[in-house]
């Protein structure tokens, strides 16, 4: 079992959080060109080590929260609530 | 590419060739098998380097030198030689995809599977047993109508059969009506099977060094040099090694070999995990596949079920299994089979997935001249080991995409092209 704290519930079977994606920052569609849009949505950083991520506490809270995760090791070393404005910064 | 420096064409002078003579010529004179492929120095260049030991990499490996002579090649692994998912999947094989182009590929496999065992002079143990998938909706009955049809059209064996016709090919199956999911039906496939994955990685890994190829083992990539937008060399924890020609092979671990070289891959990866129960007697010779219910088995020749589903919720490069995966797997088993729930499940365990955005492969050049990739081969890259093998070295040898595998290439992701197999394998691998 892996344990998630989240930021209001404490911590947490990570079976009660749906993985929602790396964080990254949606390019406006209306500025945006379709080479930036096909990044935002294939690319992946994918590393193999920590990574800053976005879960929802589906069966908890209902919010979305962000994680800083070893991808190796799946050791969560950081929960915090989403930047302000939703996604977060690309990290 | 140019063609071999310090390698010869053909086969090693004195590489044992396995007979019926010769195994009864060395049971009785109790002389010890030759080894069946060497460790070598790493020399410090070669005509091609490929990265990492599973199917792919050896597979390319062998062909670029039994079909085009290329035999200055070095096979690099970081563990031992199918240490990946090649050592740890189910080991399916089937060509009834969705896709016109992902058919005609699978097929192509499936063909250089049935004449692998006398390729190799390997017992790879295909057999061609029969794939059932099983719908339990209207609406995967009308997906599995319209695979069938594609497949029939690309001349592959594949058909609708009804809740009758798969209580007779599996008798232990409840097709009730009163199942939670009942079973409307199915697409059966009968060239489909299983093969002995160890078998067939080491069956390429023993061919390979017949022809001359080093395999190197426990030998990490940690750098790829590039300069003026080509491969110069890769870096490894034995060495440098000069050459002008990388293929990715990693599966799992494309990433972080591709970022070395600063090729950016659509890719995630992801466990998945299998478990195999304690050996019984004989009762399941057709390979089972239920989309609905997360779960697919098969019965080995030695009596245990393997059993499979789909990948874990979060990517993660650890190989860890989870309490959460036997516990749903075993809920699902038995809802298909209710009379196995006395079985044990003996163990379970996990590989890594380099997932795709369209469940299809990434085959082909990238913007660094000279680095090839063969990767995002995710849940259902096993059974395309020879065929990948044939096309990448093909590519290597002569430059040109072979229209087999055009489709695949990296760009499409840019271009707006994807190829949509997800209907037809994400769960039945
Ligand atoms: C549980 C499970 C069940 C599956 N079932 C099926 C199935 O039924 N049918 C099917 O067709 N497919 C199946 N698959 C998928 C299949 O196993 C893979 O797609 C396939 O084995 C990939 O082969 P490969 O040679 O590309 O990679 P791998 O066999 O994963 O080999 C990659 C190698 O690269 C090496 N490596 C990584 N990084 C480095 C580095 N930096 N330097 C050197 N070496 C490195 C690794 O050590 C590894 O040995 C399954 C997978 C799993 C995990
Ligand atoms: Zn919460």
């Amino acid at each position: 079992m892996m344990l998630l704290p989240c930021p209001w519930c404490g911590p947490r079977n990570a079976a009660e959080f749906r993985y929602a994606g790396e964080t990254k920052a949606r390019p406006d569609p209306d500025t945006t060109d379709p080479h930036r849009w096909r990044d935002y949505l294939y690319a992946r950083r994918n590393p193999a080590g920590w990574t800053r991520e976005t879960w929802l506490h589906r069966a908890g809270c209902g919010r979305y929260l962000v994680a800083e995760r070893h991808t190796v090791t799946n050791e969560v070393r950081a929960t915090h609530p989403p930047a302000a404005g939703g996604g977060g910064a690309a990290s | 590419m140019t063609v071999s420096r310090n390698g010869s064409r053909g086969r090693r002078a004195g590489a044992t060739r396995y007979s019926a003579f010769d195994l009864v010529r060395r049971g009785l004179s109790g002389r010890d098998w030759p080894p069946a492929w060497r460790s070598h120095d790493l020399a410090g260049a070669y005509d091609a380097v490929v990265v990492g030991g599973g199917v792919h990499g050896l597979a390319t490996a062998y062909c670029l030198a039994a079909n085009h002579g290329i035999t200055d090649v070095a096979v690099l692994d970081k563990g031992y030689i199918g240490g990946g998912g090649s050592g740890r999947n189910t080991a399916i094989i089937r060509a009834n995809y969705l896709t016109p182009e992902g058919v005609r590929f699978y097929d192509r496999s499936v063909k250089l599977y049935e004449r692998l065992s006398v390729d190799l002079n390997f017992n790879v143990m295909f057999s061609q047993r029969g794939h059932m998938t099983l719908a339990h909706s209207d609406g995967s009955l009308r997906t599995m109508r319209w695979r069938a049809e594609v497949n029939k059209l690309q001349g592959v064996d594949s058909e609708v059969i009804d809740p009758g016709e798969v209580k007779r090919l599996v008798p232990a199956m409840d097709t009730s009506a009163h199942a939670r999911y009942p079973i409307l039906g199915a697409l059966y496939h009968p060239p489909g099977g299983i093969v002995r994955h160890d078998a067939v990685v080491w069956g390429y890994a023993r061919a390979a060094d017949a022809y001359g190829v080093h395999i190197h083992q426990d030998t990490e990539v940690v750098g790829i040099d590039v300069a003026g937008g080509r491969v110069r060399g890769v870096r490894t924890t034995r060495g440098t090694i000069a050459t002008s020609t990388v293929v990715n092979c990693t599966a799992g671990w494309a990433t972080t070999v591709a970022d070395m070289a600063g090729v950016a891959l659509p890719i995630s990866t992801f466990p998945l995990q299998a478990a195999v129960t304690e050996p019984v007697k004989p009762f399941l010779d057709t390979v089972v596949v239920s989309g609905t219910l997360h779960v697919y088995m098969s019965q080995t020749d030695r009596g245990e079920l393997v059993f499979g589903a789909s990948v874990d919720p979060f990517p993660s490069y650890s190989t860890r299994g989870s309490l959460d995966f036997v516990e749903g797997l075993a809920g699902h088993v038995l809802e298909l089979m209710p009379s196995l729930s006395k079985m044990r499940v003996l163990r379970q365990w996990a590989g890594l997935c380099d997932m795709t955005p369209d469940y299809s492969p990434i085959m082909g050049v990238t913007p660094v001249e000279g680095f090839y990739v063969d990767v995002g081969w995710g849940t259902y890259g096993f059974k395309a080991g020879p065929v990948a093998g044939e096309a990448m070295a093909e590519l290597v040898a002569t430059g040109k995409t072979p229209e087999l595998i055009a489709v695949f290439d990296l760009d499409r992701f840019a271009e707006g092209r994807l190829v949509g197999e997800k209907g037809a394998a994400s769960v039945g691998h």
